[in-house]
């Protein structure tokens, strides 16, 4: 194996795995507080959907980001009211949010099938990006990939290095103590639950937007399902997000090579593409096993209403 | 037994009933039906279709109608119910998966005629068309050979059925009756609608060193991550230039407007009878789309002979030797291969270096 194909393997995991970091993580801020939104994969379609219209109206890719996030931000809004106002059940809402907005983003979207867009070229660093093998990979390229990283040592220091960020995992580890001194438990769920639309949201422009520069119907196919299988993955911890990611875009390109390379593999090639997903479930199963590891990690309230006492 | 002949009689009566009745024409007012798959966009299966719709009413003057993105399911039947009952003289559904609806519904209106594409159910009043598209993957086949540098070629396909192994048989066949060297690496996606997946698997292959590929697959990203890398790549379906208008080499194109026009008339006229229909180059209904001013035109002179030749039959993409991936001859010197032994084909010719997934 050359030294290139080393590198475009990279090249090609990365890429695959940035969508998956940047709603991940946004999910993990989320469920860190306490709420779970299984609607991921509605926002991230609607985050597509937005992301592309307005960066073929626009011709800037940037507002399109922007819109991205606008409209997760909406549909995160709407699953919030339902659940932190009004008490629903996360997991229903959360459901009936995914096939909301998978079926709205379609409609809205009918206009800009078979559009197309400018391809947005990848930023390169300097000096860095000249280092063999690893370099290409790693400093030429999108510049979505350089904000999942930006973006993962925020919420590293956010979670774990600062006030906020621990007021935050007490309204999800304990949101009465939280209240009992003080902070507005149903306010920061609200923040934490808009945060992790405007992720998911941009994760989708950027599938629209920077990964394949169209739009059709269904295009988010199953990525932010897996994204919130990524958090639980990796029992809320920012690093195993990042390294799940690149692992299950790793698995998803690793087939596409093999079955390019013409190696001998009795193997059909439907159980090949249906691989990253069952490395998911089984890396969940052997983590589930562990009883320890996900009580210890999991937010204590996770999914369940808080009420506070008036 | 008694009950099997009435059954019979039955039927017989119902089969004259149909000729005569659809033999009694077609009035002024009578309109024409479509069944898209997926939105019609501009470019793709069902555009294809709908330019054929556009060319039968600019010719014939009937007035046609169409529903779009009619899922493969008891939607179908409920859309091609509808569309009879109100009166459509001829219906056309254009995808595979509407086969059994379309036999059922056609069964309750023996007046009306009944064309579905690319199936291979026939009823008393329901006919069968389909294209030969492997015919336009031959010569896009030989102009890869020639316009490849590093002798590879790459195929991004959905799923491993006859017709897509035809269409990947010919591209290689053609590749190597120009050049012995090629040599053809596929990627399954098992999708026939995935940007994402199908952008991946293209640029796998052009990271395997595959300068020319093209793809069976309905979207246009493999031509937009050819553009991208500066490599070649052919259209599918409908000409894809707008999309990489220096990656896009031609396309492998169909067209249905002119057996439209001919089943329509057929059906005026009162001679119209369920047919199976599959139709070339002679036919009109496969061809290339423009041919891109990067091809010598030494080259494409010689296409246009290749052109000529599949229309008068003198060439047949799987005229003998052919010898498959793994030596064994399937069509012997001077013969050519049935229709039989295409619609049957389950395996990859020589030169393609990727493994088909057993069964």
């Amino acid at each position: 194996m050359d030294s290139s194909l080393i590198t475009s393997i990279l090249v090609a995991t990365i890429i695959a795995g940035t969508p998956l970091i940047i709603v991940a993580l946004g999910q993990l801020i989320a469920e860190r507080s306490g709420v779970l939104n299984l609607g991921a994969e509605g926002m991230m379609a609607m985050g597509a959907v937005a992301g592309f219209a307005v960066t073929h109206h626009t011709g800037n890719p940037w507002f399109g980001v922007l819109a991205g996030m606008a409209a997760g931000m909406l549909m995160s809004f709407l699953f919030a009211v339902v659940v932190l106002t009004l008490m629903g059940n996360q997991v229903a809402t959360g459901l009936a949010l995914s096939i909301f907005g998978v079926g709205l983003s379609a409609f809205i979207g009918k206009p800009y099938e078979s559009e197309i867009l400018e391809t947005v070229g990848s930023i390169r660093i300097p000096l860095l990006a000249d280092i063999p093998v690893l370099g290409p990979a790693l400093f030429d390229q999108q510049i979505l990939v350089y904000f999942s990283w930006a973006l993962f040592a925020g919420i590293v220091w956010f979670l774990f290095r600062s006030r906020p960020g621990l007021v935050l995992r007490a309204v999800g580890e304990s949101p009465a103590a939280a209240h009992s001194i003080g902070y507005h438990v149903i306010s920061i769920r609200y923040m934490a639950t808009l945060f992790g639309g405007a992720m998911a949201g941009i994760g989708g422009s950027f599938l629209s937007v920077f990964y394949t520069p169209l739009w059709v119907e269904g295009m988010v196919s199953g990525r932010g399902w897996i994204a919130i299988a990524l958090v639980v993955f990796a029992t809320w911890r920012p690093f195993r997000v990042l390294v799940g990611a690149y692992l299950f875009g790793g698995v998803m390109v690793a087939q596409l090579f093999v079955q390019g390379s013409g190696l001998e593999i009795n193997i059909p090639s439907q159980f090949l593409s249906s691989l990253p997903y069952l490395a998911t479930i089984i890396v969940l199963v052997i983590i589930s096993r562990d009883q320890n590891t996900v009580r210890l990690n999991a937010p204590v309230s996770l999914g369940l209403p808080y009420r506070p006492d008036a | 037994m008694a009950l099997k002949n009435k059954l019979l009689k039955q039927l017989a009566v119902a089969g004259l009933a149909v000729v005569t009745s659809i033999s009694s024409g077609f009035a002024a007012e009578d309109t024409v039906g479509f069944v898209y798959v997926s939105p019609i966009g501009d470019a793709g299966w069902t555009y294809q279709h709908d330019l054929g719709r556009l060319q039968l009413e600019k010719e014939t003057g009937v007035k046609t109608n169409y529903v779009e993105n009619v899922a493969e399911g008891s939607d179908a039947e409920r859309v091609i119910r509808e569309m009879a009952k109100r009166g459509d003289k001829v219906i056309f559904a254009t995808s595979f998966g509407y086969m059994n609806y379309m036999l059922k519904v056609s069964k309750k209106f023996p007046k009306t005629a009944f064309v579905h594409a690319t199936g291979y159910k026939m009823g008393k009043n329901m006919g069968i068309y389909n294209a030969r598209f492997y015919e336009g993957r031959y010569l896009t086949g030989v102009i890869a050979g020639e316009m490849t540098k590093s002798n590879v070629l790459g195929y991004v396909a959905a799923f491993p059925i006859p017709e897509v192994l035809q269409g990947i048989n010919a591209f290689i066949k053609g590749a190597r009756s120009v050049n012995p060297k090629a040599e053809l690496r596929v990627i399954w996606v098992n999708s026939w609608y995935d940007p994402g997946k199908e952008r991946q698997a293209a640029m796998t292959l052009m990271s395997q060193n595959a300068d020319v590929i093209t793809q069976h697959t309905d979207s246009t990203a493999v031509v937009q991550a050819a553009e991208e890398q500066g490599k070649y790549a052919f259209g599918y379906h409908s000409d894809m230039s707008k999309y990489g208008p220096k990656a896009h080499l031609t396309a492998a194109t169909h067209h249905w407007g002119d057996y439209y026009v001919k089943t329509v008339n057929d059906v005026k006229a009162g001679n119209w009878k369920p047919e199976s229909i599959w139709g070339g180059y002679k036919d009109g209904m496969v061809s290339l789309a423009p041919l891109n001013p990067a091809i010598p035109a030494e080259l494409q002179a010689r296409i246009r002979d290749m052109e000529k030749h599949l229309t008068s039959g003198v060439l047949h993409p799987f005229s003998g030797p052919v010898v498959d991936q793994d030596g064994k001859v399937r069509v012997a010197a001077g013969a050519t291969m049935s229709d039989k032994d295409l619609n049957g084909m389950n395996y990859y010719l020589e030169g393609v270096v990727s493994k088909l997934p057993k069964q």
